[in-house]
């Protein structure tokens, strides 16, 4: 049952990638496809941080553990749109030119902190399999996966740093993981408070 | 009784828009080719108003040219102007004339437009997110039009602002600029030869995410600069503050100009992506030109500004 769905919600995160080839062969993605290539890919691992983001308060509030299962397709989805909209970046934007894109990244914040989101993605998507978790141990594994925060904060930075003047779309956002990163604050002080109350007990 | 009826015309003898778009081309081969022949003089030189700042890049196709648009009035995503900018109406219209000029006056557009000879621009248009176009302009010099009005010696500037109408422009109800949205030249730009004001766009008026019924077109300045859907221009001796500008003044200068050595803050103006209609065009930027390569008609008015500072 689990193993079905995984396949169907794996196909429906293949899917605006699929869209975008698709939109690619029938010459459809608009006048500018490359900023629509840029901006549907950027939307997607936003959103992908975020449902990944959801997994934990997910399992908490409503008891239902298998969402843990999805949780590293979700992720490893994330890195995938990353890993596109860096490269449609490096490929046309900066035309591959490598001295220009260490400029970009050295000279412009929004540059920067996209690219070090983007960066911080990686260790999580090498060490994202069961074997690395028995490698590193669970708990080390679950401090180095806390680096998605700082991925998801910086990806909200990225977006909100380079819109013009309209900002509701990266502030919805914003909002959303700062809702999500402040329930992990949340329950990590209750159970805090549970364990100074047991041991003070 | 005999009633004509558009099938009168066969589809054979419509031009195609391929062909009006590259009229040009296809007007100066067909020139070629008589002249070789000794029979040039037989073709009209202008069926259109062909214009000697005409460049012969490959254009921008007309649906693209009119459903990407920023036009933050009816939305800030590109795509957004072309449907909220439906049934916009384009008249009646008028144009407040108002400071330092003689002729001061509330104009309707016809008149105001009255007795000017309309005319086809093909210009780049180079926007300051880093992409350009190709775009066949319809509409008159701005010259001809400051012309009309008669500004006094004391007038420095001039002064252009959109319609402010909540009610059908959509988007000024939300804060986004400074509505309404105001753009300014100095007096000798905007008498320059290339400054035009725009009633459409592919040889009509029209359509209104373009800017009709009235923009303005300065091909040497970033997009920015060309103010739609004007309704107000003023002659005045104080350098007009102008909505970009107003919203991120370390971003946006008064002057605007295409320059690939001077960085917007947060990134690069060396090149630019041509958009052509195709995806793979595209993956291969263009360099930038000074001025958006109508230096020889402009930089005569900037010799020993700093266009650094001045940006």
């Amino acid at each position: 049952m689990i193993r079905a769905l995984k396949v169907f919600v794996f196909l429906l995160c293949l899917g605006p990638f699929l869209l975008l080839i698709w939109g690619a062969l029938t010459a459809n993605l608009g006048a500018n496809p490359v900023e629509n290539i840029t901006h549907t890919t950027g939307d997607w691992i936003l959103r992908f941080l975020v449902l990944t983001l959801c997994i934990t308060p997910l399992r908490r509030l409503t008891g239902w553990n298998q969402a843990i299962r999805f949780r590293r397709m979700l992720g490893l989805f994330a890195f995938f749109y990353a890993c596109l909209h860096f490269s449609i970046y490096a490929l046309s934007i900066a035309n591959l030119n490598l001295s220009e894109i260490g400029t970009d990244i050295a000279k412009r914040p929004y540059v920067t902190v996209g690219f070090t989101g983007f960066v911080l993605m990686i260790p999580l998507a090498v060490t994202s399999t069961k074997k690395w978790i028995g490698r590193l141990g669970g708990r080390r594994w679950q401090a180095l996966h806390r680096l998605i925060y700082v991925s998801a904060i910086a990806g909200v930075l990225h977006y909100l740093w380079l819109v013009k003047a309209d900002i509701r779309f990266p502030v919805r956002y914003g909002v959303v993981v700062g809702l999500l990163l402040t329930f992990r604050v949340w329950t990590t002080v209750r159970s805090r408070q549970t364990v100074t109350q047991v041991s003070g007990g | 009784m005999l009633i004509r009826q558009a099938t009168d015309i066969p589809s054979s003898e419509i031009t195609s828009e391929y062909v009006y778009r590259n009229r040009r081309q296809f007007l100066k081969a067909a020139a070629a080719t008589l002249g070789a022949a000794g029979l040039g003089s037989i073709i009209p030189t202008s069926a259109y108003a062909s214009s000697k700042y005409d460049t012969d890049e490959m254009q921008t196709p007309a649906e693209n040219v009119s459903s990407y648009n920023n036009y933050y009035e009816f939305g800030t995503g590109k795509d957004e102007p072309v449907v909220n900018a439906k049934g916009f109406k384009l008249r009646p219209w008028t144009v407040q004339v108002s400071g330092m000029v003689k002729k001061p006056a509330t104009y309707n557009l016809d008149d105001l437009l009255r007795g000017i000879t309309m005319e086809d621009r093909i210009y780049r248009m180079r926007c300051v997110e880093r992409w350009s176009m190709v775009i066949p302009w319809h509409g008159i010099p701005l010259a001809s039009v400051i012309n009309k009005l008669e500004p006094l010696p004391s007038a420095k500037f001039i002064k252009m602002q959109t319609l402010y109408a909540p009610d059908r422009m959509p988007e000024q109800k939300r804060p986004i600029l400074h509505w309404p949205y105001t753009e300014g030249l100095r007096m000798d730009e905007a008498m320059n030869e290339l400054a035009f004001l725009a009633v459409g766009v592919y040889g009509k008026e029209g359509p209104a995410q373009n800017g009709a019924p009235l923009r303005l077109i300065t091909p040497w300045k970033y997009g920015f600069k060309g103010v739609k859907a004007i309704v107000k221009i003023e002659f005045t001796d104080k350098m007009p503050l102008s909505a970009w500008n107003e919203e991120a003044p370390h971003e946006y200068g008064f002057y605007a100009n295409v320059n690939p050595n001077v960085d917007h803050p947060r990134w690069s103006q060396a090149s630019e992506a041509r958009l052509t209609g195709g995806l793979f065009d595209q993956l291969r930027p263009i360099k930038t030109r000074m001025f958006n390569g109508y230096g020889q008609y402009v930089e005569k008015m900037y010799s020993g500004m700093d266009l650094r500072a001045n940006f």
